[in-house]
């Protein structure tokens, strides 16, 4: 009663913004609202970055619109919170948004002590230098003495510390906020390196004044597994997440794309109609979707919304883009990367 | 309402407009509001600490930090505890604080004054100065001067040198470091003598005006005491100081003594925002001393400077005292907005540590706490300031 | 024996002619000489000065307009090795600068409200336009339902338990109209058993604050079981009061009651309005940004502030000491900490102190946050007010038997916030200044979409961030110059009846 009545009184006062508690089944929660609302990053090219037309594109943002895909089978029904590294994890806590896909790294401590479970890994990433090619440098090995720049409030400053001290080399650490100052910091002039996640290196140099003169080293000196998070405690919600992931790899695995998932829907391959939820002769249909509170189309919703999960990465981050970044260790496991799904059966 | 006592016929009245009793109902009121909503609060936190399995505490502040500080006046590494790095974001925030305060006094005088020039061109150059930097964020002043000590300046191989001591370049200021050697303490010790005697001889040197009239160059004096002494201190041991200058070693200087550019950045981007401050509340003083009183000081005989210092000023500075002590506090203030171009003030190590460790309620009680106490100290020292300057009435 | 002038030789008979003066004190010379070189140490100063300021002005001109970059599409026009300002980008960026993400097709209803927002303050501005109270109410009152309604979108769908809250205090709040309307001792007379009935409400309601542990184990059934209780505790205090009101004095009680319907009325109607779907597009806070959050929040945190404000300073100047201390202890800590650690605890810690699974918008938060802290600012600016209206004032409402309240609405308010209104545009100067820190806490005022802006890779140049930077100075400057000359018009206007 005690902390309903300050809800009232909150809610009266403040009824306008006041975010509905978060209860126990998020899927319900999203259903009845009518769109996922998804945490992404304040702006990282590749990621999630709106454009002038506020648009948001980025494998993150992508993500997201596969799991509204996956629940209303429009990928649209999405709104995007752009927050801080700091505010992440309190805002998916208190129920803020329903799902925070906004490359955060998969630790032990996050995932035991802050009430929050990862679903998957999107994107194997670990951390990395950028410096001028007109230093010549080839090694991380070759950077004593150097000034570095990077964010404060991430593993990434740790690592630093860690990896220079274990190379005894001695460094500076320009240390900011706000990543855009970061940027700015390093491409004039105020630092040698720049170091956080290898794909966020990637993304940055595309804002640097003169992208080409920029190189990214080849080491990379710690593990950082991106991906999304929900909240502990709601497993119908994190299956939804988990299994979008999967959906996503199995998709691509089978080579189920957006352009022939139709065609595919006729295949007579049983694993395929089990995966696309083509139903048998008797109406009956041999997908899992319903177990998971959706229906047993949607994997077909998902790949049609989005594509698979090559797709995703091939638009956002992938060769054929501005960041160029190769498949390496997000390849499929049969490529000889790491992206593994359980067989959905 | 009561009657005066005394009277005999105390006139009957309601409990409920008895303002004693009334004011007294209405203080407990508030008092159990306010401790009922303290215990929501409390309780609240209480549950809310359980279900995220965080505990509270001040004990993480023994734990190894783990990152690296750019600047640090005590030592500092990354094997240090979390205290420590508090600690030096702490007395980096004074040191800023300091230094910005003297440069924005400094510049404030001279602009306040300069704006009531007779010369057109320099009161309306302060006028313009005053209101550009005074309408304009400060937030983005100090982005705009942490571009302009990067962008003009040149790479650490090209920097600009004077005669090899110092060199300006993208990476700071660098100085060379006295190192003092084995006989140095006279060296100090000449000059904590001289200082004692600066202030002997202004007591001395006013008791006399007082007595005599006859003035004494005090400043003067003084000056001569604080730069000569100390030199002679050392000439005696034969000079044991000796200077490490800044050296080019890879990729940047080492030794001597770094000014960083978010330094640089910060210290420009505050004392020039807050001179503007200070030279209103110049100008403001300056003219609320009445044209009488430089007119009777002119009839008595005084020069122009003497006018200024020993009538103008001290009377302006009763107007200039106030204000300036506010200045100095929001100043001392706003250096928290270092964290945001990463100079490692108390705000941005404490931002370091709480992301860290997700201490939030110690962190942000922690920085109110030291600001509250860095502001108490402000104010009584300028209070007691101004109550040396005061008009000592009758 | 007159003398007149004729008869005296020497005297001159007219005038002597006017001479012009001399050539070095008119014209332009005259001008120069007196105001440039009158000395040689001011010459030095002059051409010092002078010389700085002609290098600024023209590296600014050069900058900004000789070498400036006028069209493109995209970075690729500002690459040049020496291009100044790249305007093509302030161009295609101005649009988020100013509306943030908020949907493009949308923007429309941005665009009301900054209109209605202007056409309701300028005559308000103006000392000599008229129908000020109307204005007021419709500034303060309509307008901000109007904007709230426009931006978030509206159909906030509270549910029934919101209204039967506010309908129950709109009903404890009845017993006050006996007491406003025959005074206390005879409104507690009349009204005895309205007041009964209102007290077993609150301790009803208290009874179930200490109960609350128990609530778990019992269920939610009590739960509704005291609510209930409490509402027709509340509905029958309610009916006696207001009736009492009426019946015993009608015309007096007719009018405090009247007022308290207008008031129930008035805020039901703005629920209803907040709750009824007008078919706008929500659009949630995150989708705000630059100079629309700036303005937002910025006159939130004033507008919340200026009656925190007086209650601040009315208690510090209390004669109860609880009160009073309360009140210093609030303004003194607030006043010596830096907003930013306002704003960290607003955005941090806030959420720790609701109850578990509760939150709100962090659009929000920051809002409490600057409210907070602009409210301690304020309260020492209404003090400086009240500080300047003379006792006497005050021993005349008293002598003439004006209650508290009575004095201080018709008295010493009225004058205290007439001299308070420079210092107040002055607080509100800064407050405007102020939240560009909202950046720092993670959202996207008029600065941090200037940040997020120069991240785009469409964009990236070398004069990006000065461009940048430039503009958005103006921009503050524009609007902080205007308020600041307001304030001196305002002074000026003011301080005509303090001189002899």
């Amino acid at each position: 009663m005690k902390s309903k009545v300050l809800a009232w009184v909150m809610g009266a006062a403040v009824g306008a913004f006041a975010v509905g508690a978060a209860q126990a089944g998020t899927l319900d929660d999203v259903k009845k609202k009518g769109f996922v609302q998804c945490g992404v990053s304040q702006g990282l090219a590749g990621f999630s970055l709106p454009d002038a037309q506020n648009n948001w594109t980025g494998l993150d943002v992508d993500f997201c619109r596969a799991v509204a895909a996956a629940i209303f089978n429009d990928p649209t029904k999405v709104k995007f919170s752009p927050l801080s590294a700091k505010e992440r994890f309190t805002a998916l806590q208190s129920g803020e948004v329903d799902l925070l896909s906004r490359n955060s790294t998969w630790t032990m401590s996050r995932d035991t002590s802050l009430g929050l479970k990862w679903a998957g890994v999107t994107y194997y990433d670990g951390q990395g230098f950028m410096v001028r090619k007109s230093m010549n440098i080839t090694s991380a090995k070759q950077l004593d003495g150097a000034t570095v720049c990077t964010n404060t409030g991430t593993t990434t400053e740790l690592n630093l510390a860690d990896y220079f001290k274990a190379n005894n080399m001695k460094y500076q650490v320009v240390a900011i906020e706000d990543a855009n100052q970061v940027r700015q910091a390093y491409d004039e002039g105020r630092c040698d390196i720049f170091t956080t996640d290898q794909s966020g290196l990637y993304a940055e140099r595309l804002a640097l004044k003169n992208p080409s003169d920029h190189i990214i080293l080849p080491e990379i000196i710690s593990k950082e597994p991106l991906g999304p998070v929900v909240r502990q405690g709601d497993d119908g919600w994190f299956n939804v997440v988990k299994w979008t992931y999967f959906a996503l790899l199995t998709a691509e695995e089978l080579g189920i794309t957006q352009a022939n998932v139709d065609e595919m829907t006729k295949s007579t391959n049983p694993e395929m109609q089990r995966v696309l939820g083509v139903k048998n002769a008797d109406g009956s249909a041999a997908g899992f979707g319903t177990g998971i509170g959706l229906n047993e189309e949607w994997i077909v919703q998902i790949v049609k919304g989005v594509g698979n999960y090559g797709e995703i990465f091939e638009r956002n981050v992938g060769t054929n883009t501005p960041l160029k970044i190769a498949r390496g260790k997000n390849a499929l496991w049969k490529d000889g990367g790491l992206q593994y799904a359980p067989p959905i059966r | 309402m009561t009657i005066a006592s005394g009277t005999r016929n105390v006139a009957k009245v309601s409990i409920w407009n008895d303002p004693k009793l009334r004011a007294l109902f209405f203080q407990a009121v508030l008092v159990v509001v306010l401790v009922l909503v303290a215990y929501e609060i409390v309780h609240n936190t209480i549950l809310n600490l359980q279900r995220l399995n965080k505990d509270f505490g001040f004990a993480f502040l023994s734990r190894t930090a783990g990152f690296d500080i750019i600047q640090t006046l005590v030592p500092y590494t990354s094997a240090s505890n979390y205290g420590t790095a508090l600690y030096v974001g702490f007395l980096n925030t004074v040191l800023i604080a300091f230094l910005a305060i003297i440069a924005a006094t400094i510049v404030g005088f001279v602009v306040g004054i300069m704006r009531l020039s007779k010369n057109w061109l320099a009161s309306r150059i302060a006028t313009v100065y005053i209101e550009i930097f005074r309408n304009v964020p400060l937030l983005l002043w100090i982005f705009v001067f942490y571009s302009a000590v990067r962008q003009p300046l040149p790479d650490a191989h090209q920097a600009y040198s004077l005669f090899g001591w110092f060199f300006l370049s993208k990476k700071g200021l660098m100085m060379p470091k006295p190192m003092f050697g084995d006989g140095a303490w006279l060296g100090l010790v000449a000059l904590l003598a001289a200082i004692v005697g600066s202030i002997v001889i202004a007591r001395w040197a006013r008791a006399r005006q007082s007595a005599t009239g006859q003035p004494f160059p005090v400043v003067w004096t003084a000056l001569a005491l604080i730069v000569v002494l100390p030199l002679l201190g050392l000439a005696i041991e034969g000079f044991p100081v000796d200077w490490e200058y800044p050296a080019l070693a890879g990729f940047n200087f080492s030794g001597g003594v770094a000014v960083l550019p978010e330094f640089m950045a910060l210290f420009l981007a505050l004392s020039l925002y807050t001179a503007t401050y200070i030279a209103e509340a110049v100008r403001a003083g300056v003219l609320s001393v009445s044209h009488g009183q430089t007119e009777a000081a002119h009839a008595l005989g005084l020069r122009a400077g003497a006018t200024l210092r020993l009538v103008t000023v001290p009377q302006a500075m009763r107007v200039v005292i106030p204000p300036l002590a506010s200045t100095y506090l929001s100043l001392t203030k706003n250096s928290s907005l270092a964290v945001a171009i990463g100079y490692p003030d108390l705000v941005a190590a404490g931002g370091t540590v709480l992301n860290q460790t997700g201490k939030a309620i110690e962190i942000v009680s922690l920085w109110m706490f030291v600001y509250l106490s860095l502001s108490l100290f402000t104010s009584l020292l300028m209070n007691w300031f101004n109550a040396r300057m005061k008009l000592v009435e009758r | 024996m007159a003398l007149t002038p004729s008869s005296v030789a020497y005297l001159r008979q007219e005038d002597a002619p006017r001479l012009p003066p001399p050539a070095s004190m008119t014209g332009l010379q005259g001008w120069l000489r007196q105001n440039l070189f009158p000395s040689i140490g001011s010459s030095l100063v002059t051409i010092l000065f002078g010389a700085l300021a002609l290098w600024v002005l023209s590296s600014i001109f050069d900058f900004a307009f000789l070498r400036a970059v006028w069209s493109g599409a995209d970075r690729q026009a500002c690459l040049g090795e020496n291009s100044g300002a790249c305007w093509p980008m302030v161009a295609a960026k101005m649009g988020q600068w100013v509306y943030g993400f908020y949907p493009i097709d949308q923007r429309w209803r941005v665009n009301v409200c900054f209109v209605a927002g202007a056409a309701l303050l300028a005559p308000m501005l103006i000392p000599s336009a008229p129908y000020k109270n109307w204005n007021v109410a419709l500034l303060f009152l309509a307008f901000p339902l109007v904007t709230l309604v426009l931006l978030t979108g509206g159909n906030f769908n509270f549910d029934l338990a919101t209204y039967a809250l506010v309908i129950s205090l709109m009903l404890l709040a009845a017993v006050i109209v006996p007491l406003a309307a025959f005074g206390l001792e005879e409104g507690i007379a009349c009204n005895k058993a309205g007041l009964g009935l209102a007290g077993a409400a609150v301790g009803l309601w208290f009874a179930s604050f200490l109960t609350g542990p128990l609530q778990t184990t019992i269920g939610g059934t009590s739960n509704s079981l005291i609510s209930i209780l409490t509402g027709l505790l509340l509905l029958g205090s309610g009916a006696l009061s207001i009736g009492t009101a009426v019946r015993r004095a009608p015309r007096g009680g007719f009018v405090a009651a009247a007022g308290w319907a207008v008031g129930l009325a008035g805020i039901l109607l703005a629920m209803l309005l907040l709750d009824f779907d007008f078919g706008l597009l929500p659009v949630e806070t995150p989708q705000w940004g630059g100079l629309t959050v700036t303005l937002v929040v910025s006159i939130t945190g004033i507008v919340v502030s200026l009656p925190v404000g007086i209650v601040l300073a009315l208690g510090r100047r209390s004669r109860m000491p609880i009160v009073r201390m309360l009140s210093v202890i609030y303004i003194e800590i607030i006043r010596g900490v830096p907003l930013i650690t306002v704003l960290f605890m607003s955005s941090v810690m806030l959420p720790l102190f609701l109850p578990p699974g509760t939150s709100f918008d962090k659009l929000l938060r920051a809002l409490i946050g600057v409210a907070m802290f602009s409210s301690a600012y304020m309260a020492e600016v209404v003090r400086g007010g009240l500080q300047s209206i003379p006792k006497g004032q005050y021993e005349g409402a008293m002598a003439v038997g004006l209650s508290f309240w009575q004095m201080m609405n018709k008295i010493v308010l009225p004058q205290a916030l007439k001299v308070s209104i420079p210092n107040i545009v002055g607080n509100f100067i800064s407050l405007f200044k102020d939240t560009t820190l909202l950046l720092i806490i993670g959202l996207f005022d008029l600065l941090g979409i200037l940040q997020a802006s120069l991240r785009d890779s469409a964009w990236a140049t070398a004069s990006s961030a000065p461009t940048g930077y430039l503009t958005v100075a103006l921009m503050y400057w524009v609007f902080c110059f205007g308020m600041s000359r307001y304030s001196i018009y305002t002074e000026r206007r003011l301080h005509t009846g303090h001189k002899r």
